[in-house]
């Protein structure tokens, strides 16, 4: 029933895993997944780096070369980026909030599966006929060009998986909105849950369109809707603005939360109050709601229009105003502060340069008649790495410092963290900064290899070589990984010693559930404002010790993303006229995940109770007899 | 200490390289060295948000240099607690107008700017006669290649845009297959070519090119469109008016032109392969009026002969037009050209000379 009976076998271990419903197990999921795909991601760039690495190379060939670009971009994005930070949303934001878990833990575990499966279904394309070649962004014309099935495996995978986000989505909502604990107040609310939640809203409003957009190319594959077909009067620029209606909040949502990331890293090691925290608050909520009225500066060449052009240029400038604010604020923090340059606050250092890098080419692309040059440039690929790797690569692998030993009682070698972090820094900037004049000087994006004489040469040489740097950085920082599990020693709670907010004040290793009483929060900062009184529990409660009540585990999530995976297989080989079995593979797919739906509803799960001597017996195998604290 | 010094180093090459660097990159290809008022317009543009956006970075990396060095813990001492500041609203308010007022600053050129390179009424002027007075070309993108039809002339051609230079050239952009973009990275920005509306923008083409290394700028097509993106590649000749007032005639007698006797075995191989069915030989062999995009199957040859590139990408030789008719598949994979492998080596050779016979420059 519960996971109170621990020693497993590996085989009981593995359906642990598949049937967990703690938000603490789920994050170690995703982060284990999401590194697998950015691994994957990593290589097919590499692969395209390789490529170009001199003028008119056929390492690869250019069909090829399009699939990588289209896989690097949408693993990246989809399959590594979200699912990281859902591992660190997942591992971080109840304990921050002071909860026993999410608020709905069966689609905690449904989210992550059907991502999972989304994601695997996506990238068994590269063995089953080819990967889809359109782009990440995958324009109408281009894509219902493509032959093969690799766009089929676009439209469905990212629809299963968009499933699993916006279900995730949601349940962090619902959980930041009604799992706080006493006192914890909106304005109480560290700044990653703060980021978690309001990057949360931007799901819910961004992945409907997605769905639609995908829905529709669906429609067009299998059944010849022509709702995209010019010559039966589709129109190709809606995909466009439903793509990017999509796209652009996708953008925030993943650099939301890696502000708020930075925003606690650089509290914790500069030992100081987030400063200006409720502009921090309202520039997060400002650049969220500005993220949606931006869109079209995606589409300065497709010819809207002066007036739109000229309305969404203006727009886009104005996100610099809440993210600058965000900037300084950061700064501000340091300022007076006692700053202590462990691995995780380098990354944050490293972050406000590479950052704003690319937040000022993003404004030089937001001036509409400066973008006609610039659009579909190798400056955009400059620009938009310097945001997602300066911003949320640098964060996640910040992160993962930080925040390792809250998630495996471990404490990640500091040593082999710093070369990690100057071999992937200096690689970064080795592989992009070079390109803004790659695009400057007059090289399209998405090319899969260039003519000699054009003057590129020599800086696509630099640009492979900073990408090999950076692949070397990942690397240490797998064995450094390697290393940390194998010592496998014990570092116990606050191993930082600055820890600010709640989840630091948690004893280590963590409880399955969380909170033995749940706390009351008596300000900004808890833990700080406790460990300053003196008060060595860490926490006040605001509740005697009584019984818990748990959710069940379940293994229906993974069955009903299974379903829908099968399902996908059916609908994609139904387009083809010689596979008539794949109308039962389609129809038992979908009768699979709604046979689950039916037995989860119709099954009353109540969950169970902990009671307080499980409870008692529960934390003296954890930590020993200590003999509790009442 | 010093790994920090460095990596502020490398930053603050993106505000000084872009000036220092302005002179880099190709003159027939880069956007750093435009030639013509669209082209030159963006790159002041360019310069203004540069400028604003170094001082921006100036004050980030100031204010982050000295907090970083002032306050390390190693200098303000272990056990030392710093005051817990909540914020400051005088901050956060100098924070908020230094941005918007900086913003200002390039907002209002670039509003202005985009209603300028928006505004395309000047294709339809005309003078008392009723003629139109400006050039306009429709360009259509098809898979791998680019044609070019003057409307107004009666003509038109491909692979290789001429236009005259110091008057606005307009441009009626489409696609007919998928999306393309039509770039001249030197002249001026991008516009894109949907496969389903006419798009509408001028340039302006401020230099002949006959002094580029290779006589011509080049183009690109900006927008992912499959396998062969990278070598949809197209050029750009630019005449003083006289000068392309003498190609147009040129090209508008192109329609019975006699053929040399040297190559009079090409052509009869040109039209025995069926290589006449996709490709006309005459300029003015244009193509009913459609709303919607042009309908030629394949390039018109009629200038073979005078450019500069086979296929857009190939050295402009006979050897090269051969292997093009027998390698076209490798070359430009997913193009729509049938492969003549089969075909015997003297007869492409002849077809080769043929088409190099064909042109309207000499």
């Amino acid at each position: 029933m519960s996971s109170i009976a621990k020693k497993k076998g590996f085989g009981a271990t593995v359906w642990d895993y598949m049937t967990t419903v703690d938000h603490k197990k789920i994050a170690v999921m995703y982060l284990v997944a999401g590194t697998l795909f950015f691994v994957l991601g990593g290589i097919e760039a590499l692969l395209m780096r390789i490529q170009l690495v001199q003028p008119n190379n056929d390492f690869v060939s250019a069909g090829f070369f399009n699939q990588l670009m289209t896989m690097h971009g949408t693993t990246m994005i989809f399959l590594a980026a979200m699912p990281l930070l859902f591992a660190f949303m997942n591992a971080v934001v109840p304990l921050q909030i002071g909860a026993r878990d999410v608020a709905f833990p069966f689609l905690n575990s449904l989210g992550f599966w059907l991502f999972f499966f989304g994601g695997v279904f996506l990238n068994l394309s590269w063995f089953l006929g080819g990967a889809p070649d359109a782009g990440w962004t995958s324009y109408a014309s281009l894509s219902l060009y493509s032959e093969g099935h690799g766009i089929d495996f676009y439209v469905l995978g990212l629809q299963v998986s968009g499933a699993g986000t916006l279900i995730s989505g949601i349940n962090f909502l619902v959980t930041i909105i009604n799992m706080r604990a006493p006192g914890m107040t909106y304005m109480r609310m560290p700044l990653f849950t703060w980021t978690t939640f309001v990057a949360s809203a931007l799901i819910l409003f961004a992945f409907p369109p997605l769905t639609i957009g995908l829905a529709l190319m669906l429609f067009d594959r299998m059944f010849g809707a022509n709702f995209f077909d010019h010559t039966m009067g589709g129109n190709t620029i809606i995909w466009e603005h439903l793509f990017w209606i999509f796209g652009h909040p996708e953008v925030y949502i993943l650099v939301l939360p890696a502000f708020g990331l930075f925003s606690e890293i650089f509290a914790t090691f500069s030992r100081k109050r987030l400063f200006g925290y409720s502009s921090m608050v309202f520039a997060t909520i400002l650049i969220g709601f500005l993220g949606f009225m931006v869109w079209a500066h995606h589409m300065f060449t497709v010819g809207l229009g002066a007036t739109a052009n000229a309305i969404f240029a203006v727009a886009t400038m104005l996100i610099a105003v809440p993210t600058g604010m965000k900037v300084f604020n950061w700064l501000l923090t340091m300022w007076g502060g006692s700053i202590k340059v462990t691995v995780p606050m380098l990354y944050a250092l490293g972050f406000i340069p590479s950052f704003v890098a690319g937040g000022v080419t993003g404004v030089m692309q937001a001036a509409a008649p400066l973008d006609y040059q610039l659009h579909d440039s190798y400056f955009i690929v400059a620009h938009f790495h310097y945001v997602i790797v300066g911003g949320i690569v640098l964060a996640l692998f910040g992160s993962a410092h930080y925040y390792w030993p809250l998630m495996f009682n471990q404490m990640l070698s500091e040593k082999l963290g710093k070369i990690t972090f100057w071999l992937f820094f200096i690689g970064f900037h080795c592989t992009f900064f070079v390109q803004h004049f790659l695009g400057l000087m007059g090289m399209p994006r998405r090319v899969a290899t260039y003519l000699d004489n054009q003057g590129w040469d020599t800086f696509n040489l630099i640009s492979t070589v900073g990408a090999f740097l950076m692949a070397i950085g990942v690397l240490t920082l797998v064995i450094n990984v390697i290393i940390t599990a194998v010592k496998n020693e014990k570092v116990g709670r606050d191993p930082w010693g600055d820890g600010r907010t709640l989840e630091w004040a948690i004893p280590q290793p963590v409880p399955f559930y969380n909170f033995r009483q749940t706390p009351l929060v008596r300000g900004l900062d808890t833990y700080w404002i406790e460990k300053q009184e003196g008060n060595t529990e860490g926490m006040t409660y605001a509740e005697p010790l009584g019984d818990i009540h748990m959710p069940n585990n379940s293994i229906i999530p993974f069955v009903m993303s299974v379903g829908l995976f099968i399902a996908s297989f059916g609908a994609l080989y139904n387009m083809d006229a010689d596979k008539g079995w794949s109308i039962y593979l389609l129809i038992g797919g979908l009768l699979i995940t709604f046979i689950s739906m039916f037995v989860r509803s119709a099954k009353d799960d109540h969950g169970y109770h902990l009671h307080v001597e499980d409870i008692i017996a529960e934390e003296e195998r954890l930590y020993g007899k200590k003999g509790g604290h009442e | 200490m010093m790994k920090g010094l460095k990596k502020w180093r490398l930053f603050g090459l993106l505000a000084t390289l872009t000036v220092f660097l302005s002179a880099c990159g190709e003159e027939y290809l880069s956007t750093l060295t435009p030639a013509g008022k669209v082209g030159e317009q963006q790159f002041n543009l360019l310069i203004l948000s540069t400028a604003i956006m170094a001082f921006v970075i100036i004050v980030v990396c100031a204010i982050y240099l000295i907090s970083f060095f002032k306050f390390r813990r190693s200098v303000v001492g272990e056990n030392v607690i710093p005051k817990q500041v909540e914020g400051s609203h005088t901050l956060e308010v100098i924070w908020t107008v230094i941005p918007v007022i900086l913003l200002l600053i390039l907002a209002v050129p670039t509003v202005t700017a985009t209603y300028k390179l928006g505004d395309t009424s000047g294709m339809d002027a005309v003078d008392e006669n009723g003629d139109k007075q400006a050039l306009t070309v429709n360009v259509t993108a098809k898979l791998y290649w680019w044609e070019f039809e003057y409307p107004d002339l009666g003509i038109v051609t491909a692979q290789e845009l001429v236009v005259p230079t110091g008057e606005n050239v307009y441009f009626n952009l489409i696609a007919a297959d998928v999306k393309h973009s039509f770039w001249i990275p030197a002249v001026g920005g991008k516009m894109d070519t949907n496969v389903e509306n006419l798009n509408k923008f001028y340039l302006e083409f401020g230099e002949e090119s006959a002094d580029l290394q290779e006589g011509v700028f080049y183009g690109k097509c900006a927008e992912l469109c499959g396998p062969s993106h990278a070598l949809m590649d197209f050029k750009v000749k630019t005449l003083a008016r006289d000068d392309f007032d003498t190609w147009v005639s040129a090209m508008q007698n192109t329609a019975d032109r006699p053929v040399a006797t040297d190559v009079q075995a090409g052509e009869q191989a040109f039209v025995d392969n069926a290589c006449i069915s996709c490709h006309a030989t005459d300029a003015t062999a244009v193509t009913p009026d459609n709303p919607y995009a042009s309908n030629a199957v394949g390039p018109n040859l009629a200038t073979f002969g005078d450019r500069s590139r086979v296929a857009g990408i190939l050295e402009h030789t006979e050897e090269e037009v051969v292997n093009w008719l027998k390698h076209s598949d490798d070359i430009k994979p997913g193009n729509l050209m049938p492969v003549y492998e089969d075909v015997p080596e003297e007869e492409l050779e002849a077809i080769a000379a043929y088409l190099m016979s064909l042109s309207v420059e000499e």
